[in-house]
């Protein structure tokens, strides 16, 4: 089976009675680098929170290699929240440590080496570093597992434009055909060549679901273009 | 450094013109090996598989052979690399000579301001 994630009419109403998710079914293969994108509130957080089991679906069904969120579909997805979720106290080496304690596919001489490549001190505790570093800092755990999904969101929104390059050089360089990468973010141009499909979503509900070069052939404009066009203010 | 790609057009076809370029220019010799589908996405910062759909369709056109055990070569076939490269030359003069007509030169007038230009900018002799 080639299909790394099934979801099919997948609902999520907060108390307010908003639908973050609103009836979205969607399947993604594996080996691909994957963009979600929307504007502000269209519920990209909300779905990737439920693809690693954050958020209960309020209807509809989730599987991640043919199975139910749990602590199985957990030891698969590498999943880089939207904001720290480390503790500040600790140096970057403990963290690494914590993470190889914690994932059986943590690899220690990556973490190592993109700490090297972003010249970030590992002995360095977590608080003295920059918003920035921390962020690059996260990202490189992330990155250093083996995983089969790896679930991004917003990873370059808060680091400069070369650190921005690097990140998705690793991205590239990372790629392994079994593996599926999908990147939420607002940084559509930075990321459009690195991306081969793209999710819209508005509303909570799923606009579209196609490659770039599909795009840019039927349309003739880059996705950051078309994405101006269908979400104009 | 990642390649210059226009964001109008499909990516894979951006690259196929690049390294269609790169053969038919002589930076990659006949027979010589290509880099892995790996490397050259890292350099041009391009999808891994972007990369590969390119490369396909490098191979259907024969400009670029799979060898079973030595990654993907160059053709050997010179003729081929020629026919692409003038074809990629009237192309250009295609392009070169709406330009000119647009701006209402006739061909005459083309071809002396071409002469003149040669023996003037880039130090050419006269005929």
């Amino acid at each position: 089976m080639s299909e790394l994630v099934e979801i099919s009419n997948l609902c999520k109403s907060y108390q307010s009675g908003s639908m973050a998710v609103d009836n979205v079914t969607l399947t993604l293969p594996k080996g691909k680098i994957i963009g979600l994108l929307g504007p502000n509130g269209s519920g990209k957080t909300t779905l990737i929170k439920m693809l690693n089991g954050l958020l209960t679906p309020s209807a509809g069904s989730l599987l991640i290699n043919g199975m139910e969120v749990g602590p199985e579909t957990k030891a698969l997805v590498a999943y880089l929240p939207d904001r720290s979720c480390l503790a500040e106290n600790m140096k970057v080496s403990e963290i690494v440590s914590y993470f190889e304690d914690f994932y059986a596919d943590f690899s220690r001489e990556r973490a190592e080496q993109m700490l090297n490549n972003l010249g970030i001190d590992a002995s360095a505790k977590l608080k003295t570093l920059s918003k920035g570093t921390k962020e690059k800092v996260q990202l490189i755990l992330v990155m250093s597992r083996a995983a089969d999904l790896y679930l991004l969101d917003e990873p370059i929104a808060g680091v400069d434009p070369a650190a921005r390059d690097y990140i998705l050089r690793t991205i590239i360089q990372n790629y392994n055909p079994e593996a599926t990468v999908v990147i939420s973010t607002h940084l559509i141009s930075d990321v459009e060549q690195v991306l081969d499909e793209v999710i819209f979503m508005k509303y909570g509900k799923l606009v579209l679901y196609t490659s770039v070069d599909n795009i840019r052939e039927q349309h003739g404009k880059s996705v950051d273009a078309y994405f101006r066009e269908v979400f104009a203010c | 450094m990642a390649w210059e790609l226009d964001s109008d057009r499909p990516i894979y076809a951006q690259l196929v013109e690049r390294i269609q370029m790169q053969i038919v220019s002589g930076q990659y010799a006949p027979g010589e090996r290509l880099p892995s589908v790996r490397e050259l996405s890292a350099e041009a910062a391009v999808n891994p598989n972007t990369m590969q759909k390119a490369f396909a369709e490098l191979e259907r056109s024969g400009l670029i052979i799979t060898q079973r055990t030595n990654g993907r070569t160059v053709t050997e076939d010179a003729e081929m690399i020629q026919k692409i490269r003038k074809d990629l030359a009237s192309e250009h003069l295609e392009l070169f000579f709406a330009k000119m007509m647009e701006l209402g030169y006739t061909n005459e007038e083309i071809e002396r301001l071409i002469h003149e230009f040669y023996v003037e900018k880039r130090g050419g002799t006269d005929k």
